[in-house]
């Protein structure tokens, strides 16, 4: 068997810092044990890696990092469970699996030259974070470039250190949270009635949205009273998945695997598929 | 048309101690109340006069195995700090699967699509299906809850063999089918086979013949499309179902598997088990979000892998050998073939 070949076999990486996100989420940086592979690794926005604590097991993330910024690699977790859990216990230094790149991307070469609309809420985020900065690294490419982003409270909302840097490279920030706080000036709201609030135009634009579910629906069927196309926009799923290389079957939805043939989908797509989310 | 071997009855002992010698050979032994495949052991009784309780699925795809090894080491220069070191573990098998039936041979060749020519190849599977070969015991007499024939196949099915015996007056009409096969065939305990191939073939005409005719399953895949929506035909046919997963277990074509992690102090091991689809943790979210809540989602989900969605994706094939042990082993009679006609004859709305 060659050790090249075996798609369950992670890498070996070390977390070089951790930021603390939130209450319940953490940011960890890392870089890959082995030089050549870290210098070597190809990924594009929205693909995801599986990270092994051995001894409580492997999950899902997105690499939120982008392309264009190599010197780590970017996850934030949520501790919900065991494996989350196992990740928050970890320290700079110590070292973790991680297999990579996996899954589909954002079709950021079909979005050149259009307006783009991120639409985010909580951990929801961290895959527009990727494209985000992709762009703006690339930012002559992309016309306008607004993002709205939403939590439950000011510090439910992550990478809050970053957003003025975002404002600087040319992203257009429209920050909100889900009822009044003391020392917040931002907008107050769930995403989707700020979204009807902003009422971006669909001319020459992409949406592209991640968060919870039900903020999801509710984004989709604001963006579609906005009048926009079901491929102009476009949304990022998440699913229980094991093996993440389309074996397992948990993260089908009908024929297509959330883990190989996502996690990136249209609308149009999604609209296709069986209704089962 | 392969080679044509006899074998005599009182002969067959004898050739399973001579494969022994070269390879592990996987046969039918009585366990318990069940009948299961375990490595030839020439005191305990063969049994081969009906299908197995358990396919032979763990020869290629065993219940639980080992993928990975680790071994976290403390820093000798800074003891703070530990490492990890990886190993991947290596499947060496040779071996050669006797007596099972051929909608339990074929199963593997609906792994093999998914195992071995998808994006992503299984290296564990690989290496086993690259070592086994399968000698297999055409039906003579099928049981009612067989319906090979529903699903493209037959009592004397040779896909995924690569020898096949047909029972004869005397003893056994064995085939080769493949070039593994035509290697096992060079016994000097096997003769010329011609003169049974006449015999060889009423057998197999008698038992397709005893299968009756099949309903055309060809629009089933789209009729179950269309009843993706309809939840109250899949709590209708679901209704009885207990989510025990036996169906799963005990099916030749199910492959679902989880991926869990054993520690055994500093080291220990990922392994890879066989999963059950029909529980409602397979698919529960660390948020508590769950896709397929109820058994009729999952239920939908099983019966569309294997009817709808796997034939779309792998060239209009079932994933299914019709060997019908889902029925015989449900403990509430949940009948995939009702299902699957309730399906075809389901009014289109």
């Amino acid at each position: 068997m060659n050790s090249a070949a075996n798609p369950y076999l992670p890498q070996i990486g070390t977390i070089r810092e951790i930021i603390q996100e939130t209450p319940t989420i953490k940011t960890f940086r890392v870089t890959l044990d082995d030089p050549q592979a870290m210098e070597g690794l190809e990924f594009n926005p929205g693909q995801v890696a599986q990270l092994s604590v051995f001894g409580s097991g492997e999950a899902t993330f997105v690499i939120n990092s982008p392309p264009t910024r190599k010197e780590f690699l970017q996850f934030s977790v949520m501790r919900v469970g065991e494996v989350t859990t196992a990740l928050h216990d970890l320290k700079v230094g110590d070292q973790l699996g991680v297999r990579a790149p996996l899954g589909n991307w954002f079709p950021f070469q079909e979005m050149k030259g259009k307006d783009i609309v991120f639409i985010g809420g909580g951990i929801g985020m961290a895959p527009l974070r990727t494209l985000l900065l992709y762009m703006l690294d690339n930012r002559e490419d992309y016309g306008d470039i607004s993002l709205i982003y939403g939590a439950r409270s000011p510090q439910d909302l992550c990478y809050t250190y970053e957003f003025e840097e975002w404002r600087s490279l040319g992203a257009n920030l429209t920050l909100s949270v889900d009822h009044e706080f003391p020392d917040w000036d931002g907008r107050v709201g769930f995403v989707p009635s700020v979204l009807a609030e902003e009422a971006p135009s669909p001319h020459n634009t992409v949406a592209v949205t991640c968060g919870p579910p039900i903020m999801i629906k509710f984004v989709l069927k604001g963006l579609k009273e906005l009048d926009f196309e079901d491929d102009q926009i476009i949304t990022t799923l998440e699913k229980r998945m094991k093996c993440g290389i389309g074996l397992c079957g948990r993260c089908n939805i009908g024929t297509h695997y959330v883990c190989v043939d996502g996690p990136v989908f249209s609308y149009a797509e999604l609209r296709s598929l069986p209704a089962e989310m | 048309m392969g080679e044509m071997k006899f074998l005599s009855a009182d002969k067959l002992t004898q050739w399973l101690e001579e494969l022994s010698r070269t390879s592990t050979v996987l046969a039918p032994t009585q366990e318990d109340d069940a009948v299961v495949f375990r490595p030839y052991d020439p005191d305990r009784e063969l049994r081969l006069e009906r299908q197995p309780t358990m396919p032979p699925k763990e020869a290629l795809f065993p219940g639980s195995e080992t993928l990975l090894q680790y071994q976290y080491r403390k820093d000798p220069e800074n003891p703070g700090k530990q490492t990890v070191e990886v190993r991947e573990s290596q499947p060496a098998v040779n071996q050669v699967v006797f007596g099972a039936r051929p909608c339990g041979a074929r199963g593997f060749t609906i792994f093999d699509p998914v195992f071995e020519e998808g994006g992503y190849q299984d290296p564990y599977y690989q290496a086993r299906r690259q070592s086994t070969l399968f000698v297999t015991l055409a039906c003579s007499m099928p049981e009612n809850t067989c319906f090979c024939h529903w699903v493209g196949s037959s009592p004397s099915d040779p896909r995924g063999s690569d020898v096949l015996l047909t029972p004869v007056e005397s003893g056994y009409a064995l085939e080769a089918i493949t070039q593994g096969g035509e290697r096992l065939l060079a016994s000097e305990l096997l003769t010329d086979g011609e003169s049974v191939r006449e015999e060889m073939e009423e057998v197999k005409q008698a038992a397709r013949k005893e299968l009756g005719q099949a309903p055309d399953l060809s629009d089933v895949p789209q009729k179950l499309f269309d009843l993706f929506e309809d939840l109250d035909f899949w709590d209708r046919m679901s209704a009885k179902c207990i989510s025990c997963g036996a169906c799963t277990y005990l099916c030749p074509t199910c492959y679902c598997f989880t991926i869990t992690d054993e520690p055994k102090g500093a080291s220990g091991e990922r392994i890879r088990s066989w999963d059950n689809c029909m529980s409602y943790l397979f698919t529960l979210e660390g948020s508590g979000h769950n896709p397929r809540p109820t058994k009729a989602h999952r239920l939908r989900n099983r019966v569309g892998h294997k009817f709808s969605y796997y034939p779309r994706l792998h060239d209009q094939a079932f994933a299914c050998c019709g060997c019908g042990r889902c029925i015989k082993s449900c403990p509430v009679c949940v009948d995939i073939r009702e299902i699957i006609l309730s399906a075809k004859e389901h009014p289109h709305e």
